[in-house]
Parts: C-alpha cells; structure tokens; sequence
C-alpha cells in the first residue's frame, strides 16, 4: 500500500516555505512529514499530511502548484542497523531509490519511518514485506 | 589631419551627389520593375510605373517595404539577381522565427567592404595598422563587414571574432593590435578585464575603436575611451540594406555619415509614411541605390532618428544621422542581436507552456545578460527533479537555436510574473544605456 506524497513547486526566493506553511496552517493540515529538495533556483517540498485532500485544496487555491506521488512509508527498528537492512532488501530487488526521508513512527513506540520513492513501487513493496517489514497505510501514518 | 578612403565620392559637392543619386535611383528603380515582381506589384498597387521616377525628388512616389515583406517574400521573393550571380547570404534573426536572408553579388560584398572601408580610415585607420575584428563571425553581418574593410584598407587583419576574451587580450598585447571592432559593451567588458590584469591605457597599444551593432550611450564612450586609451567611433548598418558600415562616424564623433552614394535616407512619420522635413525626427527609411541582389526600396528600419545636412567640419559631404534614439516597435538589441519578445513566445508555445513569460535584460560587468522567467504550470510540474531540470535545459536550447544568443531559463511561482492592470508586463530592460 503505496502512501500519497504532496509535492509542491517552490520558487528559490525568501518566504516562499512560509507562505505554504501558512496556508496549511489555516486549513487546519498537519504535516507528519516534510523533505525539501533543491535546485539552484528552484525546489519542491514533499510533504506528507493528515488530510491530503484537504492540503491539496488549500494549496491549491492559494495558487501552487502541486501534485500528489505515490511513496513507500516502512517502519524501521529505532537501532543501528534499521535503515541498512531495510535498503539490503531494497537492493537485493534491484530497485533503485529516488529519495528518501523519515518522520516518526504514529504508534508511539519511539520506532522510525522511512518515506521513499523508488523506480518501482510494487516490487519493492512485496519484497519489503515478505522479509517482515511493516508497511504504513494512508490512514495508519 | 582628416583622411578619406574615397575623398572624391566622400566629398563631393552636394550637386555631385544628388546627380549619383538621380541617375542610381533611376536605373534601380526600373530594373527591380523588370525583374522583381514583388516589387513590380507593390508599385502597381500604388499606381507608379518607373515613368514617374525620374529623379531622387520622386522617391516618395513609391511604396515602401517593411519587415512584414521580407517575411511574406522569405527567401527569394525579393531576389533581383539570378542565383548564379550571387556570391553569399548574411542573415539575422526575425519576428516569429524568421530570419531575413540578405543575398550579395560581389558587386554588393564591393560595395558593402567598401563601406567599412570608408569607416576605418575615418578611424584614422592605414595599412600600417593592425585591425582585430572581435564582431562574431559568420551569419551575422558584423565580423564579415569590418573583415572586408580592413582587407580594403591593407590593415593587418586579425579575426578573432566575439568571445576567449583571454585570447581576444592575447592579441591585442602580442600583435599590437591598433584599432579593434566590436560592439560597446564588449568593447567595455575587454577595457575592464584588462584593467583587472594591470594594463592601464598607456600600456595598451589600442588607437582607436569601431563599435557598433547596439545602444550605446555618450557616457559609455567617454569610459571605454579612458579605459582603452582610444578614441571611439560609432558605426551603424543593418542586415537588409548591406550590414555595418550604412554610416559611420568621422574624427568629429557627432552624427554618423552616410554613405548615401549607395544608401538614400529619408525620415518619415512613423503613422502617416509622410516624409518629414530635414532636421525632425522620424523613422529611418533607407533605399539601396546601386545594390544588386538584394536592393531594398525604400525600407522602414523602425530606427527613430534625425538627419542632416549641415558641413561637417571634416570635410565629408554625406548627410548625417544621429544615434538612433530607440525603436518603433519592441525589438530588443542583445549582445548585438536582435530579440523579439515574439520569438521567445514562439519557443515557449512549441514546447507546450503557456505564454506567461517575463524577459528580463540586464547588464553584468559591461555584458548583456538576457533572462527568460517562465511561470510554472501544473502540466509542467513533475516530482522528478531531473525531469524539470531537463525540461529548462531543452527550453534553453529551444531559445539558443531561435534567438542565436543564450538565454537563462528561470522557472518561478505561479502567477508571480509582475502584471500591471491585468496585463504581463513582457520586458524588463535594467540596462542603463
């Protein structure tokens, strides 16, 4: 089960974060994560929130631009070694990762979640979880 | 001591001159009715047949020819020579993506090289001197002009072309370069590198410079003057009518001659086509009078300026134009190229945008900086980094091959393109000219 990532356009000049935040923060949107990748003069901001649909909206509205990608959110044992067992299975698939960030685990057992995009979501997803590991759903993150 | 390439046409009496310019119009204007039938039509449009033309006063009898003609007759419609007598085409970028192809016989590469010639020796230029020719070389007008006079004048010729400024200096210091031809800006980003490197005016072997192909100001030529050590003489010229050396400054820098035994000027009102009264400004119109392949008659250059005839203390007796004070329509002169807004939107719907564009010119160290913002769209918007980077890179390459010149490509936020009631604001021209 694939999780829906925002990706929003952002233009590199000050305050432009700011305003998205903003405009999530009057509609009431939580982030429960967020990665920003840059170019050098322009970036997108990934984010992954408690209502998508909502975020989508605002965002919209306020004039951004934005679009909604397919990602993989896994937990990973809070430990050394967690993130290395997790891309072993990855690679063993030859599936190449796009990017990759984390935010915290919504069960509140101090475990962490790797948000990733990769070449082909499917095959990694069956082989992540035929090794065990525990996939997060929209509703769960 | 003033000095001419041509002393007897260059200082004719006035009487000598229009007797030329009778006897050329004439001729001309009867053998592009024999053999051009674009042209042949227009004056049927306008009722005149060559009768009517019977000297230079006549000239305003007929139609004129403006840029939309040279697109709607691309590429041969206003060939007045057979293939086989041409020797070679200039070219320069056009409104919607077309260029205007000039075509030359020798006769008219002559006449042309000849010009430049005139310009250069009232540079004060001599075959003792050692000419670097740093205008780009090829399809644009401007290398090949001043290469020609410099041959003409038995200068020792240095084709360098435009950019390597590194080498451009090289040449300069080792072959003592003497006079140098580019355009001002360039002119002023080389006088500023070599002041950086610790060449100071006196240590520069340049005497004198011929620049030209854009805008420039009296300030800029006191300051590229300072820096070179040179004195600075502005030529002008365009594509259609033969390329630089259409006029040219002598040792009095104040208005450009003519060279009207080849080229008739007139200035008209931009809105009426009425011919203006010596010493008003209007737009420049200019007929080819000796030309053979490509004679424009009576062509609307778009330049706003003034002519005069008032004696020229340097003995010349062509009429003077002044430096054109910009242009009748939106074309923009970058790097000495030609831009219209027109073409960057042509580039920008091939490839799927919408035209909500912004070009923003500037200059940077003495050189033209030509940027492209382009609003993002949701259809353009992917999460792939490396496909939008791509994306802008092809929109870079679309606007080189149309433009000629680089261009960056800035993608910024949706509806941030500044507008003023309700319309785009196309142009941002922050050079200080």
């Amino acid at each position: 089960m694939s999780v829906k990532q925002i990706s929003v356009f952002l233009e590199n000049k000050p305050g432009m974060l700011n305003q998205l935040t903003a405009e999530l923060a009057k509609s009431g949107v939580n982030m429960r994560a967020l990665s920003l990748a840059e170019t050098k003069d322009f970036g997108i901001a990934r984010i992954i929130a408690d209502d998508t649909l909502g975020a989508m909206n605002a965002l919209k509205e306020a004039g951004f631009v934005a679009s909604l990608t397919p990602v993989l959110a896994f937990e990973i044992p809070n430990e050394a070694g967690g993130l290395n067992k997790l891309l072993g299975i990855i690679t063993d698939a030859n599936v190449n990762v796009e990017y990759m960030y984390s935010c915290l685990s919504p069960r509140g057992n101090s475990e962490a979640v790797m948000i990733f995009r990769v070449a082909n979501t499917q095959a990694s997803e069956s082989a992540l979880q035929a090794r065990g590991l525990w996939s997060l759903t929209q509703e769960e993150i | 001591m003033e000095r001419y390439y041509q002393p007897e046409i260059e200082c004719a009496p006035r009487e000598e001159i229009v007797r030329m310019q009778n006897e050329k119009l004439v001729k001309q204007i009867r053998r592009v009715w024999d053999v051009v039938p674009y042209y042949r039509k227009k004056m049927q449009e306008k009722g005149v047949t060559p009768d009517d033309i019977k000297s230079i006063d006549d000239i305003h009898k007929l139609p004129f020819l403006s840029k939309a003609d040279l697109r709607e007759a691309y590429p041969y419609g206003l060939l007045a020579k057979p293939l086989k007598d041409c020797v070679r085409i200039q070219s320069t970028s056009g409104t919607t993506g077309k260029r205007v192809v000039a075509f030359y016989t020798q006769h008219d590469i002559d006449l042309w090289e000849e010009c430049c010639a005139r310009a250069i020796v009232a540079a004060g230029g001599t075959n003792e001197d050692v000419c670097q020719v740093s205008y780009g070389y090829g399809l644009f007008t401007g290398g090949p002009g001043l290469n020609g006079g410099s041959h003409k004048v038995g200068c020792l010729t240095v084709p360098t072309s435009s950019g390597n400024t590194e080498r451009q200096i090289m040449f300069i210091m080792d072959l003592q370069a003497t006079i140098l031809c580019c355009t001002p800006s360039y002119a002023a980003y080389l006088g500023e590198t070599m002041k950086e490197m610790g060449y100071g005016p006196d240590d520069i072997p340049l005497k004198a410079g011929i620049f030209g192909a854009e805008a420039w100001s009296e300030e800029m030529r006191r300051d590229i003057e300072k820096t070179l050590g040179i004195k600075a003489y502005d030529i002008y010229g365009l594509t259609e009518i033969s390329g630089p050396g259409v006029s040219f400054e002598c040792s009095e820098q104040h208005g450009m001659h003519i060279n009207e035994d080849h080229f008739y000027a007139e200035i008209i009102d931009p809105d009426t086509g009425e011919v203006l009264p010596e010493g008003q400004q209007g737009e420049l119109v200019f007929t080819c009078l000796d030309k053979e392949a490509f004679p424009m008659i009576r062509y609307r250059t778009r330049d706003i300026c003034v002519l005069t005839r008032e004696k020229c203390s340097c003995g010349r007796t062509h009429v003077r134009m002044r430096k054109p004070q910009g242009r009748t329509d939106d074309m923009l002169i970058i790097r000495g190229v030609n831009v219209f807004p027109s073409q960057i939107e042509t580039v920008l719907l091939n490839q799927g945008y919408a035209p909500n564009y912004q070009i923003v010119v500037d200059r940077v160290n003495n050189t033209d900086t030509l940027e492209v913002l382009v609003e993002m769209t949701p259809e353009m918007f992917t999460d792939n980094l490396g496909d939008i980077a791509d994306r802008q890179a092809k929109l870079g390459a679309g606007l080189l091959s149309m433009l000629g010149i680089k261009a960056k490509v800035s993608l910024v936020a949706p509806k941030s393109i500044t507008r003023s009631e309700g319309k785009a604001v196309r142009v941002i021209d922050r050079r200080k000219i």
